[in-house]
């Protein structure tokens, strides 16, 4: 007896919607178990968790402050993954992207600066974050270096060099020691979209992203070329394509996407250089890539569920004293159900009984 | 001859896979001692029969016998327990370990390494096939990484070995070496099951023959006793269909013209092009006949564009040099081109079929305006298509793999043909496709030649070739024999060619 999976001939386009959200059910329900079993009330946590963060403007800010760097990564993360290219150090490319970004700043910290600086640096961070995404490519395409391990890799070269340059080259003269820059002139800050909140400029920049990603994607030879290079690269060579080109292509694309995620989560919420720049939102990415299906549209709403699951994990820090690792255990549990449920989307399961078929 | 009781018999094995018998009620008996050959084209039946033998597969009906008695052979493991072992075409070995760690991994028994090691190395010398236990495989060209899984079956002291096709990937020096060692295992009494579509090796080798056609066995012989023209007769049929006797001589202009074309095999166990010369006119087909993996998958990379021919000049359409442009480029010249793979390299499985319309279509039919997918001009076309070939597809724009393969063939070829294509390459028009469908395929090809343009098909299947073609070759190991005409060619002439005989090899 032995179980078999057997690809589906064709997966209903409802089924695909449905199987996202049955694992987020799924997701709820396991977290009420483990609620329950820390010994807090299920239904309190859960409300705390997923449905407090959305009841006022400030949650709400904070969800889309949150979701902004989360969705920007994973739209580039979908176009590697799609073409079957794993780019997993988002992380690193995040981390570049502030670097260079953050760099613009502090040379220009103290002088006059004007309306260029802001775009400067935005396009510093995007060029950044796609040049050392260059390398692991480089490596695959030249020396059949894995991506996965040499991207993932690189995250903490990233990591190592912010950590340095903070503490050593970049470090405010006047920050007592602390490891950070100085703060950011204004000019150097994401304009604010209202008064008194965190909402920036970042926001409706990823929203344009997501926009023109849908039409990459769905309408361009370009985006046709990366869905076929990872669903049939035989095929995609007999369309043309050159794999070693696209390699390179999406990785420069997610890294770009990265960084700018990286010098917006610097110019426009942290306003300074810091090493806890990044709650691993790199690698949070990953999850909401496959959250949202690969597809941008996706993408944005599997960013915003999994802002809330964060903003909703510090409230709970706050009320419920749930630890914070909660929150990660949430987030991996989510993507193993997302997983789980697409599996059983592309194939059927079937139990064979005895020697013969 | 027959007095003691043969080794291996094997008695009305039949095995369905669906519709289709790939063994129906087979006989066949090795003695001790004995290289038995087992013959046939491709999809006889050798593989599915062997697999049985080597408990990888169950029959439906029928039963082994192994020295006088019924088994029930369930897996490979009991195979080697009863003394059967097996070398595969595509070789299963650890490029990372050394040869004695992977003929360790093989023995069921925990004979420390340098013991194996040792025993290994007396072995191979005593076979003929030398081996240094301490390399690692990746290091071995094909034809020793052969003999490790030669000497892996041997070190279990084996009574029968079945060979899968071994001189596909060997030198003729390597091929000597091989038959020297057959010949000293058949001294030492052990028996062989020799799978081959080589007639002259076949003759040179085996004493005992079974020849499947078909999943049917058409004859038991000594192959000593037979010319290589009527083991070739019996593999391929006697039974002549009638040969179209319309076959034209084309006297329009040279469409494609391949001279002195050398190339690497694609992938380990591929075949090198060595010196292909052809010259194909408008207005007629020409058929390249062949046995799989006779270098057919990389004459077709080559005149696709897939693979680029070490010239420009090797590969001229139209009087322009295009060896070494891609295949968009030589699409923009006129040339299309329809691969044996339907899903997966001619077609994407899992896209529709708008989108694998503009797999092969991009570069030339126009189905971008400002850098955007014209999903109507891709609508439209398909419709044409499915119209033109009567591709029978269901819902509106179905996933390429949700079609039966003889419709998904029709769109693929329709697909190319829809263009007007000046040269149309094609591998396995009909391959697996319903009689209907290969009908449709078949006139769809000659149709096109007949207004105008140039079409070169490579096939297996001889009654297709012989049907459709004006002129024919075959390749044979990375060779091309010269074209004939296909009024002169016969079965035989054409078997002969198929298996190597007469041919430089």
């Amino acid at each position: 007896m032995k179980l078999v999976m057997e690809k589906r001939s064709e997966t209903p386009i409802s089924l695909m919607l449905i199987s996202p959200m049955i694992a987020v059910a799924l997701t709820m329900i396991s977290a009420a178990i483990m609620f329950a079993l820390l010994g807090k009330d299920p239904v309190a946590a859960l409300q705390t968790y997923f449905l407090d963060p959305l009841s006022d403007s400030w949650g709400l800010q904070e969800v889309a402050v949150k979701a902004t760097p989360l969705v920007l990564i994973a739209v580039g993360l979908a176009v590697c993954y799609r073409a079957k290219v794993w780019n997993i150090g988002a992380e690193g490319q995040f981390l570049f992207g502030a670097m260079a970004g953050g760099y613009v700043a502090i040379i220009t910290h103290g002088s006059t600066q004007g309306p260029w600086l802001l775009p400067v640096m935005l396009l510093m961070g995007a060029m950044a974050g796609a040049c050392f995404a260059l390398i692991p490519a480089l490596l695959r395409t030249r020396f059949g270096a894995n991506e996965i391990l040499t991207s993932l890799m690189l995250v903490y070269v990233a990591e190592l060099l912010l950590d340095y340059l903070v503490r050593g080259p970049w470090r405010d003269p006047a920050g007592f020691n602390m490891p950070n820059s100085v703060m950011f002139e204004p000019e150097a800050t994401l304009p604010l979209l209202m008064a008194g909140g965190r909402l920036n400029i970042g926001t409706p920049i990823m929203i344009a992203v997501v926009l023109g990603f849908m039409l990459l994607m769905g309408r361009t030879l370009k985006g046709f070329e990366i869905r076929l290079v990872g669903e049939a690269p035989r095929a995609a060579r007999f369309a043309g394509f050159s794999e070693t080109g696209l390699v390179i292509t999406v990785f420069m694309i997610s890294g770009a996407l990265a960084g700018l995620a990286g010098v917006l989560e610097a110019a426009g919420t942290v306003k300074q250089l810091q090493p806890g720049i990044s709650p691993g939102y790199g690698f949070t990415a990953i999850i909401v890539a496959f959250l949202g299906r690969l597809n941008p549209i996706g993408c944005l709403f599997a960013g915003i569920f999994i802002a809330i699951t964060f903003i909703g994990g510090e409230n709970a820090q706050i009320m419920l004293r749930l630890p914070l690792d909660a929150t990660r255990v949430l987030q991996g549990l989510l993507l193993f159900f997302v997983l789980v449920c697409d599996s059983l989307l592309l194939y059927r399961f079937r139990l064979l009984r005895g020697a013969a078929a | 001859m027959q007095a003691s009781p043969p080794l291996l018999a094997v008695e009305g094995i039949t095995k369905r896979f669906g519709a289709l018998e790939a063994n129906n009620a087979v006989d066949l008996k090795v003695a001790p001692g004995e290289i038995h050959a087992l013959l046939g084209e491709n999809g006889a039946g050798k593989s599915t029969l062997v697999k049985i033998i080597y408990g990888l597969l169950r029959p439906d009906a029928g039963r082994l016998v192994w020295r006088g008695a019924p088994v029930a052979v369930e897996s490979p493991r009991a195979a080697r327990a009863l003394g059967i072992g097996m070398v595969f075409q595509h070789f299963s070995l650890f490029e990372a370990l050394t040869v004695a760690e992977n003929v360790a991994l093989a023995l069921d028994g925990s004979a420390p390494l340098d013991e194996i090691a040792q025993r290994l190395s007396e072995t191979s010398r005593a076979y003929g096939l030398p081996l240094d236990p301490k390399r690692e495989v990746w290091r071995l060209s094909v034809g020793e990484r052969q003999r490790v899984e030669i000497m892996r079956c041997l070190m279990q002291d084996p009574s029968l070995l079945i060979l899968d096709e071994p001189t596909s990937v060997l030198t003729p020096q390597e091929a000597e070496g091989l038959f020297a060692t057959l010949a000293r295992l058949r001294a030492e009494g052990r028996s062989v099951l020799y799978i081959s579509h080589k007639l002259d090796e076949v003759r040179r080798i085996c004493e005992a023959a079974t020849i499947l056609r078909g999943g049917q066995v058409v004859a038991h012989c000594d192959p000593r006793a037979e010319t290589a023209a009527s083991l070739a007769r019996m593999m391929m049929g006697g039974d002549v269909v009638p040969i179209r006797h319309d076959h034209i001589e084309a006297q329009g202009p040279v469409r494609l013209a391949v001279s002195a074309l050398s190339l690497p095999p694609l992938h380990a166990h591929g075949i090198a092009l060595a010196n292909i010369n052809l010259e194909l006119r408008a207005g007629e087909v020409l058929g390249i006949a062949g046995v799989a993996g006779n270098g057919q998958d990389e004459l077709f990379a080559a005149l696709s564009g897939e693979e680029l021919a070490p010239h420009d000049a090797a590969i001229v359409m139209d009087g322009v040099a295009v060896g070494r442009a891609g295949i968009n480029e030589r699409r923009r010249r006129g040339a299309a081109f329809v691969p044996e793979e339907r899903l997966g390299h001619g077609a994407a499985p899992a896209m529709r079929l708008t989108e694998n319309a503009l797999l092969s279509g991009h570069a030339t039919n126009g189905f971008l305006r400002y850098g955007l997918v014209e999903r109507a001009k891709l609508t439209d076309f398909v419709g044409k298509v499915v119209r033109a070939f009567d591709v029978r597809k269901g819902p509106a724009d179905p996933e390429a793999r949700a079609l039966s393969g003889g419709n998904l063939q029709k769109f693929v070829i329709g697909r190319e043909i829809a263009r007007k294509p000046g040269l149309l390459v094609v591998a396995q028009p009909s391959w697996g496709v319903d009689a209907g469908a290969a009908a449709t395929i078949r006139q769809a090809l000659m149709d096109l030649a007949r207004a105008g343009s140039a079409v070169l098909v490579i096939s297996q299947d001889l009654d297709e070739l012989l049907e459709i073609s004006d002129r024919l070759c075959v390749i044979f190991m990375g060779r091309l024999s010269p074209a004939m005409p296909t009024a002169e060619a016969t079965r035989e002439s054409l078997g002969l060619l198929m298996g190597g005989a007469g041919m430089a090899a």
